[in-house]
């Protein structure tokens, strides 16, 4: 990529596919650490990915893998101190988030890329009513008055299909059901019509038919805007229903990236592969659960190699010792499976049996 | 059609009364001594015979207004009307939505709440009218895994004690020089270091520590364990672990579980029986295979439609219900049955007449898997599931 990187600290305007062909958001070799009283947690150790307009990425990881701290670090809104990102670039749009200032940033975020968290009850303020912190987002970004302001805020809760949203405009968080709290959360971030949007666990508070519910909005709403969309989530389920491009990470890498049919039907990481067995299925009865051995690893004290190697039923001694790259995954013959790659050593025997 | 005249008579008597005809009659034992009670409840029972049975248990919370002088102003019906038997060596999951009080039943199972009317019956002696002795053997054979391994242990006792703490309250179980020995088999039992008795919960991960909290269970030999949502809290590769030792624990000893979740999925891996409550009232109850790829109540329908499955190609064959609105309050549940705002097929019948949960007419009498209980009026098969 050639593209340099201007200091206008203005963003370009055109939303989607940029002729340039440069991708909405790239992550690039980003590495995040926090420093501890017993040392340093590498939480995010060399990510790479990228996600274009109206394209799904899901980030897909069990707790501690990193993924929420790689939303965090896009968003600006890691802790730092403890948090420290000692080398790596966020591209949005060919520049450098980190190396903008604070006031740059600040317009970015909210405006162009937007979060919606987990938990609904515990981002939205329980002593303000919805209406005026969907409001905020027009008064602090616009600038409009209070009164256009609610309005706005109507209209965009009318956009999540709340119902009777005029009436509920002045409600409280509390008065909400966690389906529609979500649905608030997501009109928030739809607010200023962003670019990309992070959904950092969407649904997993949520009741199945719900969730369901929410899941779709979401996808109709991305289509509708053609925004990008970062999905993270542990979920393999609702992984499989919506999304493009799947990264699987482990212990702060990611160790496998595939369009998320090929995923499914051909694991390249035994990673994945044991993911994908340790899940019952709806829709079949089977006998013992394969159980992937052990647990996920301290980010204190990574394992050194590759970091999956003492749960790894494959791994053999180059695993302890050299920590693979991320290899491009190509058929028996050698021909090229675009988007795909794993992690592995022995990535050709894990996709070819 | 003996369950359809039952049911005609029932509905005629009272619409508002929850009778569940078709459940087995209970043999109520005639033990009346505290002696004899204690007797009846160490009996063994066969495999396959009903352990537990419950009848028509209902619970409500009152609420209330005003502080000093609180006046009650109606009732969150939490549980209204639930019947199930648990036969010895199985597993009957429960699930259910959020609110639909699917563990309020576990608590008043383990009498942690008082019921306001129903009957629980272990091994044939109604559990909610004993108390002292008898009570305290009965709690010894039903004990409970809680869903959230990080609140359930107390961080300031060890993982000794923790597991030993049982013994403290049964002496009887175990000889006080034999105790330590006895949690360290525990520990084993249930894949953990012996060498581990001395440490506190911090220092295991949420995998290791819903393991302590099943070898709590297992500390006095129960007969039936009470798993309320057991693996939610856990990560993907952990809940297979712990989901295969529970599923190796139960044949080793002989344990019938009742298993409560939300994750469609996992129930159906371990329970041989499967109910499905909304709204504080079972929809339908059946084998795993009759609720699963032959359910017959909408709401079963629509919970299974939804539910994500992780194959891009299977989960684009699927038939998809997509439920419109929320729960409603369980404090002014909708008359008749209390699915009907969300059902696409409510008619004024269901309006006015509340199902009962029974099997339905249409399929009653038939060989058919999906004759079993179904608390519709209008029943019909419909394979949301496609089969793998």
């Amino acid at each position: 990529m050639t593209t340099t990187t201007e200091k206008t600290g203005r963003v370009p305007e055109p939303r989607a596919g940029d002729a340039s062909g440069t991708p909405l958001l790239e992550v690039r070799d980003l590495h995040v650490e926090f420093h501890t009283r017993d040392g340093v947690a590498k939480a995010v150790n060399g990510v790479n990915y990228s996600v274009n307009a109206g394209e799904t990425l899901a980030v897909l990881g069990e707790s501690g893998s990193g993924k929420s701290v790689t939303a965090q670090a896009i968003m600006g809104i890691l802790d730092m101190p403890p948090g420290k990102i000692p080398q790596g670039e966020i591209l949005f749009k060919g520049q450098d988030m980190l190396k903008m200032s604070a006031e740059e940033r600040r317009k970015i975020r909210g405006s162009k890329i937007a979060m919606i968290f987990q938990d609904a009850l515990s981002s939205l303020n329980p002593v303000l009513s919805v209406g005026y912190q969907l409001g905020e987002m027009f008064r602090v970004h616009q600038g409009l008055s209070k009164k256009d302001a609610k309005a706005k805020a109507v209209e965009l809760m009318d956009r999540v299909r709340i119902p009777a949203a005029k009436q509920r405009v002045g409600d409280y968080p509390h008065q909400f059901s966690g389906g529609m709290r979500q649905r608030i959360m997501i009109a928030m971030a739809l607010a200023l019509e962003p670019d990309l949007i992070i959904a950092d666990e969407p649904t997993t508070a949520l009741d199945v038919t719900v969730q369901a519910q929410v899941m779709d909005l979401l996808a109709e709403l991305q289509r509708e805007f053609n925004m990008g969309l970062i999905l993270i989530t542990h979920d393999l389920g609702v992984v499989a229903d919506v999304a493009d491009k799947i990264a699987v990470m482990y212990a702060g890498r990611i160790v496998e990236t595939a369009p998320v049919k090929e995923l499914y039907a051909r694991p390249a990481h035994p990673y994945t592969r044991g993911l994908l067995d340790s899940i019952p299925r709806l829709d079949q009865k089977g006998q013992e659960l394969y159980a992937i051995k052990g647990l996920p690893p301290n980010l204190l004290r990574i394992p050194a190699g590759c970091a999956f190697n003492p749960r790894c039923p494959r791994a053999e001694d180059l695993c302890r010792t050299e920590s693979p790259a991320l290899h491009a995954v190509t058929e028996r013959d050698g021909t090229a499976l675009p988007g795909r790659g794993s992690a592995c050593h022995f990535w050709k025997e894990t996709i070819h049996g | 059609m003996a369950d359809s005249a039952k049911n005609d008579k029932a509905v005629a008597a009272d619409a508002d009364t929850d009778v569940t005809p078709n459940v087995s009659e209970v043999e109520v034992s005639e033990a009346s001594t505290t002696a004899e009670v204690e007797a009846v409840l160490d009996a063994p029972v066969e495999r396959g015979e009903p352990i537990l049975q419950v009848r028509n248990l209902v619970k409500h919370f009152p609420l209330t207004q005003g502080i000093l002088f609180k006046k009650q102003i109606g009732a969150v019906k939490a549980v209204d009307g639930v019947s199930f038997d648990l036969y010895q060596g199985e597993t009957l999951g429960i699930v259910g939505e959020s609110g639909c009080g699917k563990s309020t039943v576990a608590k008043l199972l383990m009498m942690l709440e008082t019921a306001t009317s129903g009957e629980i019956f272990y091994k044939g002696q109604d559990i909610t009218k004993l108390s002292g002795r008898a009570l305290k053997a009965v709690r010894r054979n039903i004990q409970m895994v809680f869903q959230d391994p990080y609140t359930s242990l107390n961080p300031r006792m060890t993982v000794g004690d923790i597991i030993g703490e049982p013994f403290e309250i049964h002496p009887e179980a175990a000889p006080k020089g034999d105790r330590r020995q006895r949690v360290r088999e525990l520990l084993d039992v249930v894949g953990l270091n012996p060498e581990y008795i001395n440490r506190y919960p911090h220092q295991f991960s949420g995998g290791q520590r819903q393991r302590i909290g099943i070898a709590r269970g297992l500390a006095l030999n129960p007969e039936v364990i009470i798993c309320d949502e057991p693996v939610s809290a856990l990560d993907v590769s952990v809940q297979a672990q712990v989901v295969n030792l529970m599923e190796k624990l139960q044949d080793e000893f002989n344990l019938s579980y009742i298993f409560i979740a939300h994750d469609l999925s996992i129930v159906r891996h371990i329970s041989d029986r499967v109910g499905v409550m909304y709204l504080g009232k079972m929809a339908e109850i059946g084998s795993d295979s009759e609720i699963y790829d032959h359910p017959t109540h909408p709401y079963t329908q629509a919970l299974l439609s939804a539910v994500p499955v992780p194959d891009p190609a299977a989960s684009a064959a699927r038939d998809r219900i997509i439920l419109t609105g929320d729960v409603p309050s369980p404090a002014n549940p909708p008359s008749g049955c209390r699915f009907r705002t969300r059902c696409w097929k409510a008619q004024d019948k269901c309006a006015e007449e509340v199902p009962l949960l029974a099997v339905p007419e249409v399929f009653a009498g038939r060989k058919t898997p999906a004759a079993h209980e179904s608390a519709c009026h209008f029943a019909e098969e419909r394979q949301v599931v496609p089969a793998a």
